[in-house]
């Protein structure tokens, strides 16, 4: 029997060990439960951590497992977003709007993963209203990276990637809608996958942009990603956009070949603002890819530079109408004696919201207002076709694009706070995905001066089969994802 | 392009949202840059294309059947609200 | 400065209305909340309806349903692909600070109504659009000192805005316009009209301009009238408020404004006037609507005979005037009532059928204040009575008298007849006896008569009519007292 430590495990191994009594969930749980308690002081991942309930739900997933009811996640700890509503647990989205809303029901997301018998660890913490690709701007205060407390862990699922680097979660749930799963996976040095745009409901995921929002996994592996995914992803009829496509068991098809795989590499993605040393790790596992089999084709995405200012158009100005509802009346932060209803309203918002949300707030109004409407609104969506198409064309020469995930690694804490924009452009590689609705996936590649580097996968919309194929095939050949920073060991 | 302080005191009326003293000069500032970075898309050739509006094309909405699933939960509902009487949420005085 | 403006200028009004109907769905448009008037506050509002963090909306396919039999049913242009936006604004009766409605892409665009003036000319009215869209809640004041309450119970109730073109040219033909729609929307079962409830309500545009000027004036819009008298008042006393404006040398503002039923005024509403920048655009968790030809055609296979058709029906088939079909077609259940009365009848006589439903039976549903559903005498005892008359039991007169009793008393008209013994007398004898009789009494009158005053045989059938207790035949009569008095 293997004398593996129980947080040395992946998601996949720890249902393996629990589904032959090597351990039992309550054991699991209480190992991670000790871990996030002892983690906290540096880190800041979790918002809540949900100790009793948690042992509670992994006695009955004991019970499952020894009465040989189990399902393939029974008795497997995660942890979730605090963006996702979780019945009768407190739901920030890292806020003080929220720091005090106890959700009235489960987002569908949540209830599936209940009903497949995960155990729920807590909320971690994340960038408020998932705003932010730092994780600086939760109310709840930054999380840090447990490669370096230095850093940041990227955002706006900073406390999602940082719960899995440290080993404080075997997984966490996340939302991507610019970058918001992928990047903090790269900069943290694990997988994330942010799914096609419909293939996850977003019903109870706290909206920031609709159009762009999906909900998505931050794993140590694309194998465990697979066997999640399963489990989240299909049609939800509360949610309009969701899509009504049989899901795949995504395992089944982990080990395919790669033989013949065409691999784009978008010139765009390979532009002067890649970190040198970055690029060289992306190199090196493109000769990976070409060793297992694939073809390397460099193809073009001409409007993608534009995908930066088609975004910070887009999702601001969805985020503006979207947080309109957090008003001070039926739920959240309500301002000390209004004077009137106008009062009211501007208090308890601007007490209630942080600056980087005003700003977007303020930007998406300004968008969609009289006279501005079509020279930024109307313009952005019809920048964002021509991305779309730009995607569409280059899926024509490739099966996939690979490349890099963030321009640079993890940077220190209150580096880029001072300008948005700066900030803005550290998803310069992960916006198209959202903006075309297209899969993304970022996993571990390798390391400069100590943080890790991650590569993207971005496939046709509904083949996220093929990239966690692609993915897992490159996690079999390397051991990036099964690094652990020295402090978490 | 530059926004002055009386368009983020408008804008920031159009939100409800009230700014400190403090805040202003820095909305004015990093809101200006904002909509200068985002002016870029003006250069984009975009005569005769389509706005998207979803990511995903030639998707219609799907029709629910007309029946109550609901039953009363106001109760409940009304743990997370600020004041509320008689089932009533409260806000101050709305004149019309 | 004031201008001179010549006050002997003739004005020119125009009115458009933008009526909001409330579907009769049991469900709300986006959720899955019960839409029923009345209950307590906030007992009817789910998480989507208040708007939660999280929530989405999923579009309820009988309020598409109905919106496609209105369009339908005034020959409009169905949009086969519909999109939903959001029109965006703060008020406590909007939980999710913004409302859903189609705006650039409504489901329903261009069809027309046409409608009935007073002096009997017909005038078509165009209508814009339709589009689907959310109702708010309410705000409550009463018993609130100092704070307002709400109640999101009609949030998410479905809506369907009718926007007419500016084609009224008076309250008049306002209202005449409304209540066509009102007739409408009712017939096809999609709205229950209720206007005390809010089910049916309107805003009225308004604005004046010199009669031969091609400019629109400045116009105001009049918000939430809801019900028919209402909305004549207040666009009357618009008008004319506009007018003296401008007459003395002011300037009409384009504003909202509201109508003070008290007062018989309306007012400005200055809380709504400021800020009104909606941005619109479209709902990002709604996709197009998209309507397909098996779903039109059967919603077309469902609609009812419409009101113009039954009214030309009736007028071809019963052989009414054109003021007396639009009457009985008004409703559905009118239409059905007087059908069911002219059948029963044996469907002869359909025009005394038509007279009786629309005179001494609605003047008693008036007079009750009832519906017509709860009419104290059905279709078949109408028609009984009415079929006594046809058969000469009794005459039209006294069935006046049977009919109030059956109202009264809840009897057939049979019942009341034999009871009273209102048996009309067509025995020849009887009748001769009571001429005689009555020529006996006044002979003065006679004489007169016979030498030449013709216009004594009205006194004559009166007295004779007197002498039996109305019960004589009157055309026997007329018969017989000729004869006798020609002696």
């Amino acid at each position: 029997m293997s004398a593996l430590p129980i947080h040395r495990r992946t998601l996949t191994g720890l249902a393996k060990g629990l589904k032959r009594r090597e351990f039992s969930s309550v054991e699991v749980t209480r190992s991670y439960l000790g871990r996030i308690a002892a983690s906290q002081p540096d880190l800041n991942a979790f918002i809540t951590v949900t100790g009793e309930a948690a042992l509670a739900a992994a006695a009955v997933a004991d019970a499952r497992l020894a009465s040989g009811q189990a399902g393939p996640l029974t008795g497997v700890p995660l942890a979730h977003k605090d963006i996702f509503c979780t019945e009768g647990v407190l739901t920030t989205c890292g806020s003080k709007m929220l720091a005090n809303f106890v959700s009235p029901y489960d987002a569908t997301l949540v209830a599936r993963l209940r009903d497949a018998g995960t155990v729920m660890l807590g909320k971690v913490n994340m960038d408020e209203f998932a705003m932010g690709s730092s994780n600086e701007t939760s109310h709840f205060g930054p999380v840090r990276n447990p490669w370096n407390t230095a850093m940041v862990p990227g955002g706006s699922s900073g406390g999602s990637a940082a719960a899995v680097a440290a080993r404080i979660a075997p997984a966490a749930t996340a939302t991507d809608t610019g970058g918001s799963i992928r990047q903090p996976a790269a900069l943290c040095g694990v997988t994330g996958i942010k799914p096609t745009y419909g293939r996850v409901s977003r019903y109870g995921m706290i909206a920031f942009a609709s159009s762009l929002d999906q909900g998505g996994l931050i794993t140590l592996s694309a194998e465990d990603a697979a066997l999640l995914l399963g489990a989240i992803a299909g049609f939800d009829p509360r949610d309009s956009t969701s899509v009504d496509t049989p899901v795949p068991d995504y395992t089944a098809t982990l080990g395919d070949s790669l033989e013949g795989l065409r691999i784009g590499l978008v010139r765009q993605f390979f532009d002067k603002g890649l970190d040198a040393r970055c690029e060289a790790q992306i190199r090196a596992a493109l000769a990976v890819y070409e060793k297992l089999g694939a073809r390397l084709v460099e193809v073009d995405c001409p409007n993608l530079p534009l995908s930066v200012p088609t975004y910070y158009v887009v999702a601001p100005a969805e985020c503006s109408s979207n947080l309109a509802r957090f008003d001070g009346v039926r739920f959240g932060h309500r301002c000390a004696d209004p004077k009137n209803l106008i009062d009211l309203y501007r208090r308890s918002r601007g007490e209630g919201f942080g600056a980087e949300v005003k700003r977007r707030i303020m930007t998406g109004t300004y968008v969609l207002s009289a006279g501005y409407y079509d020279a930024y609104y109307l313009k952005a969506q019809r920048v964002r076709q021509l991305i779309s198409r730009d995607f569409a064309q280059a899926f024509t020469q490739a099966d996939v694009l690979v490349g890099p995930t963030s321009p640079v690694p993890a940077f220190p804490l209150g580096s880029k706070t001072a300008d948005p924009i700066t900030m803005y452009l550290n998803d310069i590689y992960t916006i198209g995905a959202n903006l075309a609705g297209l899969p993304g996936m970022s996993i571990p590649c390798g390391f400069v001066e100590g943080l890790p580097v991650g590569l993207q996968i971005v496939g046709p919309h509904f083949s996220e089969a093929r990239m966690l194929n692609a993915a897992h095939r490159y996690q079999t050949e390397t051991d990036w994802h099964l690094q652990l920073p020295a402090a978490y060991a | 392009m530059s926004l002055s302080r009386s368009d983020i005191d408008k804008i920031a009326y159009l939100a409800r949202l009230e700014l400190t003293e403090a805040e202003i000069p820095a909305y004015v500032d990093s809101l200006s840059r904002i909509i200068d970075f985002v002016g870029e898309l003006e250069s984009a050739q975009t005569a005769g294309i389509e706005p998207m509006a979803h990511p995903l094309p030639g998707l219609a909405q799907r029709l629910r059947a007309d029946e109550v699933l609901e039953t009363d939960r106001h109760e409940h509902y009304q743990r997370n609200a600020p004041q509320v009487e008689g089932g009533l949420y409260l806000v101050p005085k709305v004149i019309e | 400065m004031a201008t001179a403006i010549a006050t002997d200028v003739e004005w020119e009004t125009v009115i458009g209305l933008e009526i909001h109907a409330q579907l009769a769905t049991r469900s709300k448009i986006f959720s899955s909340s019960a839409t029923a008037y009345g209950a307590a506050p906030n007992t009817q509002a789910n998480l989507v309806d208040l708007g939660y963090p999280g929530v989405l909306p999923v579009l309820n396919a009988e309020a598409v349903r109905m919106a496609l039999k209105f369009g339908l049913a005034i020959g409009a242009r169905i949009e086969r692909r519909s999109v939903f936006a959001r029109k965006n604004y703060f008020y406590p009766d909007l939980p999710k600070g913004y409302q859903i409605s189609q705006y650039e892409l409504p489901i329903v665009a261009q069809g027309s109504l046409d409608v009935v003036l007073d002096d009997g000319t017909r005038k078509r009215i165009g209508i814009t659009r339709a589009h689907l869209e959310e109702d708010a809640g309410k705000s409550l004041h009463e018993g609130l000192p100092g704070v307002t309450g709400i109640d999101l119970n009609r949030a998410g109730t479905p809506l369907i805005e009718i926007v007419s073109e500016p084609d009224m040219r008076s309250a008049k033909e306002a209202v005449a316009y409304m209540k066509k729609v009102h007739t409408l929307v009712r017939y096809l079962e999609i709205c229950d009209g209720n206007m005390q409830e809010g089910s049916f309500r309107c805003d009225a545009n308004v604005s004046v301009r010199p009669r031969g000027q091609q400019k629109f004036g400045t116009r105001a819009e009049i918000k939430n009238l809801n019900s028919f008298r209402f909305v004549e008042k207040a666009i009357n006393y618009e008008i004319e408020r506009q007018i003296e404006l401008i007459e003395s040398g002011g300037q009409v503002v384009q504003e909202t404004r509201l109508y003070d039923p008290d007062k018989g005024e309306t007012r400005s509403m200055r809380s709504k006037e400021e800020a009104n920048d909606y941005r619109y655009f479209p709902d990002p968790d709604l996709l197009p609507v998209v309507i397909e030809d098996a779903l039109l055609e059967t919603v077309r296979a469902s609609l009812p005979e419409l009101p113009d058709q039954k009214a030309a029906r009736f007028a071809s088939q019963y052989g009414l005037s054109e003021y007396d079909a639009g009457v009985l077609t008004a409703s559905r259940e009118m239409g059905a009532f007087y059908e069911e009365v002219v059948t029963r009848v044996g469907g002869k006589d359909a025009k005394l059928c038509a007279n009786w439903v629309m005179g001494d039976f609605s003047a008693l549903l008036n007079r009750d204040n009832l519906e017509l559903a709860l009419a104290k005498v059905d279709a078949a005892g109408l028609a009984g009575l009415i079929t006594r008359i046809v058969d000469s039991t009794i005459s039209g007169k006294i069935a006046k008298e049977v009919f109030e009793a059956m109202w009264d008393e809840g009897t057939s008209a049979d019942a009341i007849i034999e009871a009273r013994g209102l048996r009309q007398i067509t025995d020849t004898g009887a009748i001769e006896q009571a001429i005689d009789a009555v020529m006996a009494k006044n002979p003065g009158q006679l004489a007169d008569y016979r030498s030449g005053k013709d216009k004594l045989f009205g006194f004559f059938v009166g007295q004779v009519m007197k002498a039996t207790g109305g019960k004589a035949n009157p055309a026997q009569l007329n018969e017989l007292l000729k004869k006798k008095l020609a002696g």
